[in-house]
C-alpha cells in the first residue's frame, strides 16, 4: 500500500529532488554520502553567501566524509541556480546540494531536472517549508522527532545505542514515480546506513505527542 | 633633481641610511651608507626618498632584457649592474668604442645615466666601469683593439662621471696598462684588505701587481691575488647570463575580420595549441588565461579565464573559453587574438591514462578521485570558478583545534587537495569503533570526537522563563527555554563536555572563558549543541546559549 522505504530512498538518480522541514540538513547529507559511496564522484553543496548557519564538516562527518563536499558560495538566487544547473550537469559530481531560499518557477525546476538527467545527477533542492515546485521528481518532509518511548527502547537495545542514534521522520509528500510514504528512521554512524524503526512494528511514533501525526499514514492508521 | 642634492635611504640594521645619493649631494661631502641625520645636518637641504629594492631589481631585470640587443648574454652584476659578454657583437655597432656611446646615448635618452667599462675580462670591466673615471689625468685614452670584451653597466640613479669613454675601454692585452692606475678597491676586494694593503702603501693595481706574490698571500690571503688574476686574464672567471624567461603568450593576425562564435573559438582552438605545446616543453601549466580580442576599430575586449588547477591540454581548456567568448561584442569584427598565459606553474608530466569517470567503481580509480585528479572536477570548478570567482569554491580541510569554530577551514578547492582522511572517519574502522564505545562509556573523556552539531552558527542566546529561578549552583541545561521564539523544552541533555578557549589564539568570542557544552534533545524535535559559561554564572543570569543544531 505504501512504498516501501528501499524503493524511495537511495533517491532516484538522474533526477532532481526537493527537501523541506528541520531535518532536510540531515536528509541532503546522507543523500551525498551515499551518492559518493555508490558513484565515487564528490558532491557540491551550495549556500548563498550570506547564511552565517555554516555547515559543520565535524557533523557532517556522520553521514557523509566531508572530504568529498565541495562548499559553493554563491551570490544570489540567480548564481546558485546557474552553478547548479552546471554542476549537475558536467558529470563531475554525484550530488548537488543548493539551499534554495525562495520560490523556483517551474521552467528552473525543469532545467535542473534536465541538467540532472544529462550528468546522471542526483539534484537535491533545500527549499523552505511550503515551497514547491511541480517539476521535482519527488519532495520529501523531515524533521528530527522526539519520542521518549523510543528513547527507553533504545537503552534497552544495546545496538542501538549510538550517541548520535537520531530518531527522524521522513515523510515522502511528493513522488512523480510512486506513491507516498512516511517512515521513522534512525542514522547508523558506523554501517552508514538509515535504519527504518516504524517498519519493524513498534511504532515509535504513537507516544510522541507532535502536532503533524495526522499527516503521518502510519499514524493514521492506527 | 640635478642641482638639489637629493638621496635614497634605506633602512639598514636600525637606521635610516644614505642608499644611493646625486652628484650634487656628493659634491656636498655625503657618501653612501652614512647615517641620515649625519647627512642632514652636514646638508639641511638634502631630499630623500626612501629606496625601492624591489622595483630597482625589477628594473634592473628590464634593463637586462632591453640590454639583449646589444649582445646575447646578459647577466646582473650586483645590485646595480649589467654584465654584457659582447665577444663577437662589437663590430655589429662600429667597434668597442662605438659601443659604448651607442649604449650611453641611448639610455641617456631613457633618463638613465650609466657607467660603462670594456675589458677583456670581467674583472677588469668592473674595475673600469666603477672606478674608471678616478684620476682621468692618468688615463690613457686609446682606440679599440677586438677580442673577449664585456662590459659592465650600472644602473642606478648615479651621478654620471663625464670623462670620455675612451678611458672606459681597456685594449685587449692590454689590461693591466688600463686600469694599473686604479685603487685596489676596483679588484672587487673586501674593505678590510683595501685598508690594509693602502695601510702598506699599496695604492693602486699596478703596486700590487709589483708585489712579489708570496708575502701577499701571506699577509692578506689567497683573495687579492684571485682577484688581480681573475682582472687580468690569468684566471677564468665565467659569467652567468641570465636565462630568458619563457614567455607564454601567442597571437594570431588575421587576413579578414571574424565575428562569429565558431570562428572565434576556431583561432583560439590554434592559439591553445601553440601555446600548450610551449608549456609543454617547459614542464608548466597555466593557471590564468587572458584572451585579448582586437576589433577593427582598435577596441579590444579582454577574456580572462582562471583554471582551477594548472592545465595544458588545449582539449580541456578550449571548452572553458566558450562561455565567455561568446559574451564578447565582436563589433565590426575580430582582426587580431592574443593569448597569453598571465599566471603559471609548474605542472608535472601526468600518467595518460588519469581520466577517472566511471561508475563502476573500482579501488583505484576512487583513490585518483580522492586525491583530487578528476578532471572533469577540475573542469567543472573552473567552469563555475569563471562564473562566481574560484575564491567561492571550497572545500573542508580539517584543522588543529578543539573550538568547535576553528577544527576546520575552508580553503578553495583550486589551491588545496583533499586530505588523506578526515579525522575520525577513515579506513581503520575497529580502531573508531573502540574509541566510539569508549567515549559512551566515560564521556568526559570522548574528546573531539564526540559529536557535532551539523549546522554551526553564533552563539545564541536563550531566553529562560521568568518564573524560573536561576539557581546559582545549577550546571544542567534549563528545563524549558525560549530560542528563536519558540517554546522548548528539554527531554534529554547530554554532556557537560568542557571545552577551553585557546589562549594563543585571541577570539574576542572566546572572551568569556571555557564553556561546557551539552547536547539537547527538546521534546519539539530540535537537538541543539548548548553551551554555558560556568565562572560567569554569578554574574550572567542567561549564560545560556545554542551554538548549533543537530538536527
Amino acid at each position: 500500500m505504501y512504498e516501501r522505504f528501499d524503493e524511495a530512498f537511495p533517491l532516484r538518480g538522474g533526477r532532481a529532488h526537493e527537501v523541506t522541514g528541520q531535518g532536510a540538513a540531515v536528509f541532503a547529507a546522507i543523500a551525498c554520502g551515499v551518492g559518493v559511496r555508490m558513484d565515487k564522484r564528490p558532491a557540491m553543496w551550495l549556500v548563498e553567501e550570506w547564511r552565517a548557519e555554516g555547515l559543520n564538516p565535524d557533523g557532517l562527518a556522520l553521514f557523509c566524509d566531508p572530504r568529498h563536499v565541495l562548499l559553493v558560495r554563491v551570490s544570489d538566487q540567480k548564481a546558485m541556480l546557474a552553478a547548479a544547473e552546471e554542476a549537475l550537469r558536467s558529470g563531475a559530481v554525484s550530488t548537488v546540494v543548493a539551499e534554495v531560499p525562495r520560490d523556483l518557477t517551474f521552467t528552473a525546476g525543469r532545467r535542473l531536472q534536465l541538467a540532472a538527467e544529462e550528468g546522471k545527477a542526483t539534484g537535491i533542492l533545500m527549499i523552505g517549508e511550503g515551497m514547491g515546485n511541480n517539476a521535482a521528481e519527488s519532495r520529501w518532509h523531515c524533521t528530527p522527532l522526539f519520542s521518549p518511548k523510543f528513547r527507553q527502547n533504545q537503552v534497552a537495545m544495546q545496538s542501538l545505542q549510538t550517541p548520535d542514534s537520531t530518531l527522524q521522520r521522513w515523510q515522502l509528500i511528493k513522488n512523480k514515480s510512486g506513491t507516498l510514504g512516511c517512515w521513522d528512521l534512525v542514522w547508523d554512524a558506523e554501517t552508514r546506513r538509515v535504519i527504518v524503526v516504524s517498519e519493524a512494528g513498534e511504532r515509535p511514533h504513537s507516544a510522541a505527542r507532535g502536532g503533524d501525526d495526522s499527516f503521518c499514514p502510519h499514524v493514521a492508521a492506527e | 633633481m640635478g642641482t638639489t642634492p637629493f638621496a635614497l635611504t634605506l633602512q639598514q640594521s636600525n637606521a635610516e641610511r644614505l642608499y644611493c645619493l646625486n652628484e650634487s649631494a656628493e659634491r656636498e661631502g655625503l657618501q653612501r651608507g652614512m647615517g641620515l641625520a649625519d647627512a642632514r645636518a652636514l646638508c639641511p637641504s638634502l631630499q630623500t626618498m626612501p629606496a625601492d629594492r624591489e622595483a630597482d631589481a625589477h628594473f634592473l631585470q628590464l634593463l637586462a632584457r632591453w640590454a639583449g640587443r646589444f649582445c646575447p648574454w646578459v647577466g646582473l652584476d650586483g645590485d646595480d649592474g649589467l654584465l654584457l659578454d659582447v665577444t663577437g657583437s662589437t663590430h655589429l655597432f662600429g667597434g668597442e668604442l662605438a659601443l659604448l656611446e651607442v649604449i650611453e646615448e641611448r639610455l641617456a635618452r631613457g633618463g638613465i645615466s650609466v657607467q660603462q667599462g670594456l675589458a677583456d675580462t670581467r674583472g677588469a670591466a668592473w674595475a673600469l666601469a666603477h672606478y674608471g673615471g678616478w684620476m682621468p689625468d692618468e688615463a690613457r685614452g686609446d682606440a679599440s683593439g677586438s677580442g673577449h670584451v664585456e662590459t659592465e653597466a650600472s644602473t642606478a640613479a648615479h651621478e654620471k662621471r663625464s670623462s670620455g669613454l675612451a678611458v672606459r675601454l681597456a685594449l685587449s692585452g692590454k689590461a693591466l696598462a688600463a686600469i694599473g692606475h686604479l685603487p685596489v678597491a676596483a679588484l672587487r676586494l673586501e674593505e678590510k684588505v683595501c685598508t690594509g694593503l693602502m695601510r702598506l702603501g699599496v695604492r693602486t693595481i699596478e703596486a700590487l701587481y709589483a708585489l712579489p706574490r708570496a708575502t701577499v698571500t701571506r699577509r692578506f690571503g689567497l683573495e687579492p691575488l684571485m682577484r688581480l688574476d681573475q682582472a687580468l686574464g690569468h684566471r677564468e672567471e665565467a659569467i652567468s647570463p641570465l636565462s630568458e624567461a619563457p614567455h607564454y603568450g601567442v597571437r594570431m593576425s588575421l587576413p579578414e575580420p571574424i565575428g562569429l562564435a565558431d570562428d572565434v573559438m576556431a583561432v583560439a582552438a590554434k592559439l591553445l595549441d601553440r601555446l600548450c605545446n610551449k608549456l609543454d616543453r617547459q614542464g608548466a601549466g597555466a593557471r590564468v588565461l587572458q584572451l585579448t580580442m582586437r576589433r577593427m576599430d582598435m577596441e579590444a575586449s579582454q577574456v580572462e579565464l582562471r583554471l582551477a588547477r594548472p592545465m595544458r591540454e588545449a582539449a580541456r581548456i578550449l571548452p572553458l573559453f566558450e562561455r565567455s567568448v561568446g559574451e564578447v561584442d565582436a563589433g565590426f569584427g575580430i582582426d587580431m587574438m592574443r593569448l597569453e598565459a598571465t599566471v603559471v606553474e609548474p605542472m608535472a608530466d601526468d600518467q595518460m591514462t588519469s581520466v577517472v569517470l566511471s561508475n563502476g567503481g573500482r579501488e583505484a580509480d576512487r583513490e585518483a578521485a580522492s586525491r583530487g585528479e578528476d578532471h572533469a572536477l577540475d573542469d567543472l570548478v573552473s567552469r563555475l570558478g569563471s562564473r562566481i570567482g574560484l575564491e567561492n569554491i571550497l572545500r573542508f580541510v580539517p584543522a588543529d583545534s578543539h573550538i568547535p569554530e576553528r577544527s576546520f577551514s575552508l580553503q578553495p578547492a583550486a589551491w588545496t587537495k583533499a586530505v588523506a582522511a578526515w579525522p575520525g572517519l577513515g579506513g581503520k574502522k575497529g580502531a573508531d569503533r573502540d574509541a566510539r564505545k569508549e567515549g559512551t562509556q566515560n564521556e568526559e573523556a570522548s574528546g573531539p570526537r564526540s559529536p557535532r552539531p551539523v549546522r554551526l552558527f553564533p552563539p545564541e542566546p536563550i531566553v529562560l522563563p521568568l518564573s524560573s529561578e536561576p539557581d546559582p549552583v545549577r550546571r544542567e541545561p534549563p528545563a524549558h527555554f525560549r530560542w528563536r521564539r519558540m517554546q522548548l523544552s528539554v527531554a534529554y541533555a547530554r554532556g557537560p563536555e568542557r571545552i577551553a578557549p585557546e589562549w594563543w589564539w585571541e577570539d574576542p568570542a572566546w572572551r568569556s572563558g571555557i564553556r561546557d557544552y551539552w547536547w539537547v534533545e527538546t521534546r519539539q524535535g530540535w537537538r541543539l549543541w548548548l553551551f554555558h559559561t560556568p565562572q560567569n554564572r554569578l554574574t550572567h543570569l542567561s549564560s545560556w546559549f545554542v551554538q548549533g543544531e543537530f538536527a
